[in-house]
């Protein structure tokens, strides 16, 4: 029953000064790029993407950022969480060569579709973007998928001086992949999907949401697509019918707010 | 052939089933898609003068036989809704407007605005049973109904609908009151004041601890809601409250409602749950020697 489980936080990890992951049981079947919709008790309930997939524990990687997630921050071992999912599509996982991009958080919910990826012996390249290096994590864990790894940071104290994009831009005109997928800001993925213009593409959105089950519409963008529910993981021919894609998204009171 | 037109008011629609308030419904390309899923109307979400945030989540949770809801009225604002229901309108979307105030000044503007915007209809909120200072708190009080709906519609002349809550000691009262304000039909019911409390974290899951039960557990509550306002009061009857299948807006209809609408059922069949419904009502018509849904109107008051 789509109603928050309440689980107890089980580890907690400091990924960096803002980026923390928890991990709790949830034995319930999920694959990547799907995700939960998180209880905050007395604060808020916010969509949050699965960044480690096991048989009985799952886990969340987040950046504080709002009230929600600061809240959710100063939690830690042996505390409770509500938790219902999973939600949404998740992401398709095939082909020979998969680059991956994420813009800063977004690297967290790649992560458990780069493992899945490996494991299906699928050739790994991997574009980690952040405005500067403090904020990496998960390097290590990609290491150990055996993907090539890539770093841009906005003031070039790691790797590619840079937008994520133009380093894109460059392996893409490099070598030949047979599929990109992405999450990260808007605006990078709807670049991106510009320069991916006939290699297969998967972005993941991220919505304000309220149900999480696809009635109150709060997460729609184009023609009624349902974040929640036909996303968060859209195609690029999909998202190339959306006007809403890298332009606008909506606040809770229903209107729209321009990237 | 099976005919299931219906008409309400001025308001013919291709079949009974109509997108109830809340669902579906904040932007335009969200009604299109429900419309296309075969829906012969759609309702907006509620909309006020001022942009409201709603409440903080969680605002949905489902229990065992419905769906518990508190969204605090969330709505940009009249003025930002507009282009919302002129795209809308360019689709040939039938739409009834639905609107909340806390007053008649505010529900007179509200109805000139949407009008203007090209709704073909309008549905008065009285019956929302969690925001403050309105909807169930405007719709409990028969002087303030009647008052509403006749400013309404003096200063309006599209179908003005009532839609009422049944935490009511007396429904039937209210609706009176409605079509005494001139009201050309009401609609009934709204969601059911409800709650749900957490064991282990020992405190209400909504935050805003109380919300609306919707969903196949209200039905028989809506059913009786209807049946008795549909045998007090002479305007149409529009039923909603836990239709999920056709034989539930057949058991609408027969206790007087000319339509039903449909709301948490998008939850339990998917979007395209107004066709389903559809053709369920159409095969049992077939079954039972009917031809037009017409002649299924009320006949459970006979």
């Amino acid at each position: 029953m789509n109603s928050p489980q309440i689980a107890k936080i089980t580890e907690a990890k400091t990924e960096n000064k803002d980026v923390k992951t928890f991990m709790f049981e949830y034995p319930k079947k999920m694959i990547p790029g799907q995700f939960f919709m998180i209880w905050i008790p007395g604060v808020d309930e916010i969509p949050m993407s699965v960044s480690y997939i096991d048989k009985d524990v799952k886990g969340i990687t987040f950046r504080k950022v709002g009230e929600a997630t600061n809240a959710l921050f100063d939690l830690g071992k042996g505390d409770k969480i509500g938790i219902r999912g999973p939600y949404g599509n998740g992401f398709k996982i095939n082909g020979k060569q998969i680059l991956f991009v994420g813009g800063g958080t977004g690297i967290a919910m790649l992560a458990p579709a780069v493992e899945e990826a490996g494991i299906n012996n699928i050739s790994l390249t991997i574009i980690i973007g952040v405005k500067n290096s403090s904020e990496l994590f998960f390097e290590d864990r990609f290491k150990k998928c055996g993907a090539e790894i890539h770093i841009s940071t906005d003031d070039g104290s790691k790797g590619y001086k840079g937008f994520a994009t133009d380093l894109a831009d460059e392996l893409l005109s490099k070598e030949k992949f047979t599929s990109v997928l992405t999450c990260g800001p808007e605006i990078m993925m709807k670049s991106l999907l510009d320069l991916c213009k006939n290699i297969p593409f998967q972005a993941s959105l991220e919505r304000y949401m309220k149900c999480g089950v696809g009635i109150c519409s709060q997460c729609c963008i184009g023609e009624g697509l349902r974040v929640c529910v036909e996303g968060p993981v859209f195609d690029g021919k999909t998202l190339r019918n959306i006007e809403d894609f890298g332009v606008y998204k909506r606040d809770a009171t229903g209107r729209k707010i321009r990237f | 052939m099976i005919d299931t037109t219906t008409k309400i008011a001025s308001l013919k629609l291709r079949n009974p089933t109509i997108l109830a308030s809340g669902i579906m419904d904040e932007d335009a390309g969200s009604m299109k898609r429900i419309f296309d899923c075969g829906a012969s109307a759609v309702v907006t979400k509620s909309i006020g003068l001022e942009s409201r945030a709603g409440y903080p989540n969680p605002t949905f949770a489902e229990l065992e036989h419905g769906i518990l809801n508190a969204m605090g009225l969330p709505n940009p604002g009249i003025n930002e809704f507009e282009g919302e229901i002129r795209k809308l309108k360019d689709s040939n979307v039938p739409m009834i407007g639905s609107i909340f105030g806390s007053n008649s000044h505010e529900f007179v503007e509200l109805s000139k605005k949407m009008q203007n915007y090209g709704v073909d209809a309008l549905e008065l909120n009285m019956s929302c049973p969690h925001a403050k200072g309105y909807g169930l708190e405007t719709g409990s009080d028969p002087k303030l109904v009647r008052e509403i709906t006749s400013k309404v519609k003096e200063s309006t002349n599209i179908p003005v609908f009532v839609k009422l809550s049944s935490n009511l000691t007396d429904i039937v009262e209210i609706a009176k009151a409605a079509e005494d304000g001139n009201a050309d039909g009401i609609v009934a019911i709204n969601s059911v004041k409800a709650m749900k409390i957490d064991l282990e974290l020992k405190m209400p899951v909504l935050a805003n601890k109380t919300g609306g039960y919707s969903g196949m557990a209200i039905k028989p509550i809506g059913i009786r809601c209807v049946y008795e306002i549909a045998k007090n009061v002479d305007i149409p009857v529009i039923g909603v409250g836990g239709v999920t299948t056709g034989e539930d807006a057949l058991e609408y209809i027969m206790a007087g409602a000319s339509a039903v609408q449909i709301g948490s059922g998008v939850y339990y069949r998917g979007v395209d749950i107004f066709k389903k419904i559809c053709r369920e009502m159409e095969c049992w018509m077939e079954n039972h020697n009917y031809t037009r849904l017409s002649e299924l109107i009320g006949v459970a008051h006979k």
